[in-house]
């Protein structure tokens, strides 16, 4: 398949990464070979088969909802590249 | 170099007990090497403080006659394991700085049995590479070199580091982890072992994550033996990563018995590919040989789907990654790039933090989940992993072990290959249809090639029987006699 460069551009706003106009065109190329190549898959038969989600032949485990955890704040904001009084920083969402 | 930094894993911790060295000595020796050897970049980060702080312990422990399994073994720690206030990268700049508040499970495992930690090794961005160039602080030197030719060689990836590091001798062993190849390339490119263990034996708690339902870290050793030992002390069941298996550690060690009389060794009829060196089909017979000489019975299987593994892969770990990778958005931890919102703050952040190839697979992850194509592209590939899974479960009906090569080359010049993805991707042909279905594999180096570089044989086993995986690699390693060493040795130039 074939991307575009608006398919690119939209790609890469969902991933929030920004890709310049030069970049769309050189990714466009690189996405489309990579993604024909991954189409060789359509020549394999897989009507009925289930998709495998895990190679762990095992159920979920589950444990007591209950606090294990906590009370570590700073340790956690350490290595916040803002923070402002025990939270971390962003820029301004609401106006 | 130093007699100490030439012995083996087990042979270390057998001396220390003998109290033939201290924990002290084998530690500085290693200290040195580490320093000598930085031409090669295999260390991001060197912790000889804390390394020689961790040898004391040992010595006290070994004077109370207290030893733990690996009580004062210097070991290299890939730099995708968070070590508590040791910077942690995972070969980004959007991780530059970034000291973790806690300490990975298998790391926390190796210390608990008095492992000590040298550094940190590097590796490629996040994982996501076959050499070690898409690594953001710079490629790492494979210590060999092709005969008569003096260009650099890439040490293979994504735990390249972790290879040259041991294959140079600044480690007894090193930790690495593996989502498509990534223990058992390198180490076939570097001459030494690298097993990748059954899916859920290790944790993956506190590893960077870049396909989850792929990842599994393991041992990189300069033997089999090696490998079974440090295997023990990385594996157990941990309560904080949900598909870590619940089950019993064997004693690997006490496996290496010699003995595969009777073992039935698969050869998969579909990887003889096209445009394979006739050096590394030659290899793979020779294989087969020693394994016939020691009693084993080689019979043919069919592994199908062998050809849809990499572009399934090529769906999946993206896919995976892009939803891991979303994490890395300039708030919590690691890089942040100023944007006049939040969106263009995290757009900036992203854009500058990430690599060419981390980028591109973010993008093509994003694309395949995305609505529209998420059936025809994601669901599809899940499919024919199921399908993957099948064959091995049919191949495993006829046999306990197969015999593979590694790799479909040796290691290539810093250079070479990198301008196309996909060729890079072919390396890892026979490597990733072993994490599409969750089993162990062991890559052990068996020859050289014509211009003189370690070419490894793989043996791949069923879940959980990484007893038999290494009982047959090493019958491949005494068979082979492999005693080439690379051209550069830390400290002996």
């Amino acid at each position: 398949m074939a991307l575009d460069k608006a398919t690119v551009a939209r790609i890469a706003s969902l991933a929030r990464i920004k890709v310049t106009e030069e970049e769309q065109t050189r990714l466009a190329g690189e996405l489309s070979q990579i993604l024909t190549w991954i189409e060789q898959l359509d020549e394999v038969e897989t009507s009925g088969v289930e998709p495998m989600t895990s190679v762990a032949h095992m159920k979920m485990p589950m444990r007591e909802d209950v606090v294990s955890d906590g009370n570590i704040r700073d340790k956690l904001l350490a290595n916040a590249p803002q923070q402002a009084r025990g939270f971390f920083a962003v820029p301004k969402v609401v106006e | 170099m130093s007699e100490l930094t030439e012995l083996g894993l087990a042979e270390a911790r057998d001396g220390l007990r003998a109290k033939k060295f201290s924990a002290r000595e084998m530690t500085q020796a290693h200290i040195v090497s580490v320093a000598a050897a930085r031409s090669l970049n295999a260390y991001l980060c060197e912790t000889p403080e804390q390394a020689l702080a961790m040898a004391a312990e040992s010595d006290a422990r070994l004077a109370r006659g207290e030893a733990r399994p690996l009580e004062g073994l210097p070991l290299a720690i890939k730099d995708l394991f968070c070590t508590e206030n040791v910077p942690t990268t995972a070969g980004s700049r959007i991780l530059e700085g970034f000291k973790p508040p806690y300490e990975s499970t298998v790391t926390a495992n190796l210390w608990r049995d008095g492992a000590v930690m040298l550094g940190k090794t590097n590796l490629d961005e996040f994982a996501m590479g076959s050499s070690n160039i898409t690594s953001a602080y710079g490629q790492v030197e494979n210590p060999w070199r092709r005969r008569g030719d003096n260009r650099p060689l890439v040490p293979g990836g994504s735990s390249g580091g972790s290879a040259a590091a041991v294959a140079a001798r600044t480690a007894l062993a090193a930790t690495g982890t593996d989502t498509g190849g990534s223990i058992r390339q390198p180490a076939s490119f570097c001459g030494i072992v690298g097993l990748k263990p059954t899916y859920g034996r290790c944790s993956r708690w506190g590893i960077v994550a870049f396909a989850s339902s792929l990842d599994q870290a393991g041992p990189m050793t300069r033997s089999v033996r090696d490998a079974a030992v440090m295997l023990k002390s990385m594996s157990g069941h941990d309560p904080k990563d949900s598909t870590s298996a619940p089950v019993p550690v064997p004693d690997f060690e006490a496996a290496l018995t010699g003995d595969i009389r009777g073992l039935k060794v698969g050869i998969p009829r579909e990887y003889r590919i096209d445009g394979m060196p006739a050096e590394i089909e030659a290899l793979w017979q020779r294989g087969i040989g020693w394994l016939k000489s020691a009693g084993a019975v080689p019979v043919e299987v069919s592994l199908k789907m062998t050809k849809y593994a990499l572009p399934a892969y090529y769906i999946i770990a993206p896919a995976e990654a892009s939803s891991n990778l979303a994490r890395y958005d300039g708030v919590r931890f690691g890089l942040r790039v100023q944007g006049d919102s939040l969106d263009a703050m995290y757009e900036a952040t992203r854009a500058q933090g990430f690599g060419a190839e981390v980028r591109r697979r973010i993008l093509i992850g994003t694309y395949v989940l995305s609505a529209g194509y998420y059936d025809a592209y994601y669901l599809k590939a899940q499919r024919v992993r199921t399908l993957i899974a099948r064959d091995f479960d049919e191949a495993f009906k006829s046999c306990d072990v197969l015999l593979t090569p590694t790799a479909p080359s040796a290691a290539f010049a810093i250079g070479e290959k990198s301008d196309d993805p996909i060729a890079m991707y072919l390396n890892d042909v026979f490597t990733v249809t072993v994490n599409l279905a969750g089993l162990p594999g062991i890559s052990v180096p068996a020859g050289l090639s014509s211009d003189g570089l370690p070419l490894g044989l793989q043996v791949i086993g069923r879940a959980f029987d990484e007893e038999t995986v290494l009982r047959a690699g090493e019958v491949i390693e005494r068979a082979a006699q492999f005693t080439a060493k690379p051209q550069f040795i830390a400290g002996s130039a």
